[in-house]
């Protein structure tokens, strides 16, 4: 049934590149969650809506609808949407932020889907240290579980150092605490938990302490944002899998001098934008991933 | 008994002798380090929505440096990730100091990693290490 999906999306011109992480211990707990069902989530990032340079992208204010309407569109609808942050453009001004975390609330309610997780990122959080944020959305990190699986939130931009902080780590620490070491878990966050890019600040001030809670877990995977493109990382058995962003591309770490984004390309409009499947197989412990357009193209 | 007493007193000599070699010798090494250390480089960096006062600073391999560095509006970063250096925040009106020895040739980056508003990403710098 997956599998028909995915061949139905690159027929349609919206499948971009399939990643899949059989990761390690899968194999060896088929067996776990027996009532666990297969189902796929959706994951969208970086949207920075109120961002308004057009050189970069002079469909911003209509790439968000573009992708939401792609979602739509997809054969079966996610089971949910998770936001991995930076849902709006850094502003100064109070009121504007919370403008435009009301508007990035009602274009998102567009979605067929209406199961969302929001997230915050820098843009949206450090200012205030998360104040606006959770008048809107909720509470900054969190846990939920779904079909078998645990999923964790974690929020690693509301202190502006870009650091979890000691209070959040044993939140995480006795979450996990209880958990079989096979358990399925996916843990959501916006930046980096490794040091991807220290000099680029692409990390998190004390995401090694977070990895080191994680590491005994045999089938946990960590999808994040923030760096504007697709980045898959191992640290020891754990995947990291960075998404694209919808408002404009970031280049490769270290392509190029600065971390300016990628200019606008009118030969290949939205290239470098995209957000991605998620699927959850083999009882929750198979990760498959499903890169998509914001709009159509040809089938390579 | 005269060649005993002799060899007493050629003992006594190199005893006396010992220590004051010993002694010549560390105050030696003393002066040679002292010649050999390179004098700490202090360098006075402020820092402002988007900006570092200064945006390139030539840096003498093996010479440790002290950067003294004062925000002029809101809290904010510096770091030195290829040196592992890092203060914990800048904070406006107080001196932060953050002490390093680059210890390699080429340039290097520093920014503010405690974000600052929209164009956070531009505030950085880079040091050119040369020997």
């Amino acid at each position: 049934m997956a599998i028909d999906r995915r061949e139905f999306m690159r027929l349609a011109g919206l499948g971009g590149v399939v990643f899949a992480s059989g990761l390690p211990g899968w194999a060896r707990a088929q067996g776990y969650g027996a009532s666990a069902e297969e189902f796929f989530f959706v994951q969208l990032s970086d949207l920075h809506w109120g961002f308004s340079d057009p050189k970069v992208n002079p469909d911003f204010a209509g790439t968000l609808q573009k992708a939401i309407a792609a979602v739509n569109g997809l054969s079966q609808q996610p089971d949910f949407v998770v936001f991995t942050g930076d849902l709006t453009h850094n502003t100064d001004d109070p009121r504007e932020r919370r403008r435009r975390l009301g508007e990035v609330k009602e274009i998102t309610a567009a979605l067929k889907v209406k199961d969302l997780k929001f997230m915050p990122g820098e843009h949206d959080a450090s200012l205030d240290n998360g104040k606006a944020f959770r008048e809107f959305f909720g509470d900054t990190h969190h846990t939920f579980d779904h079909k078998g699986v645990h999923f964790i939130a974690l929020d690693n931009v509301s202190d502006p150092a870009a650091a979890l902080g000691e209070g959040q780590l044993r939140w995480l620490a006795a979450d996990l605490a209880s958990r079989d070491r096979k358990a399925p878990i996916v843990v959501f966050a916006h930046r980096p938990l490794f040091d991807l890019l220290p000099q680029w600040d692409w990390a998190t001030r004390d995401g090694a302490k977070a990895i080191d809670l994680m590491m005994p877990f045999e089938n946990l995977t960590v999808f994040y944002g923030h760096i504007h493109q697709e980045n898959h990382h191992m640290t020891g058995h754990i995947a990291h899998h960075s998404a694209k962003s919808l408002m404009f591309p970031l280049p490769a770490p270290l392509s190029q001098p600065k971390r300016t984004p990628l200019p606008w390309d009118p030969n290949e409009p939205y290239k470098g934008l995209g957000f991605r499947e998620v699927e959850l197989e083999e009882r929750g412990v198979k990760v498959a991933i499903e890169e998509l357009s914001v709009v159509k193209r040809s089938a390579a | 008994m005269t060649r005993d007493r002799s060899f007493l007193h050629e003992r006594r000599r190199v005893a006396l002798a010992l220590p004051v070699a010993a002694l010549l010798a560390l105050a030696g090494g003393y002066l040679a380090a002292a010649q050999a250390a390179p004098k700490e480089r202090v360098i006075k960096l402020t820092v402002k929505r988007f900006e570092y006062s200064q945006k390139e600073i030539v840096l003498k391999r093996g010479q440790p440096v002290v950067i003294e560095i004062t925000s002029l509006d809101v809290p904010h970063g510096f770091s030195v990730p290829d040196f592992r250096a890092r203060a914990d925040i800048v904070l406006p009106g107080k001196v932060t100091r953050v002490k390093f020895t680059p210890d390699r040739e080429g340039t290097f980056t520093y920014l503010c990693d405690i974000f600052c508003g929209t164009e956070h990403e531009r505030v950085e710098g880079r040091f050119i290490v040369r020997t």
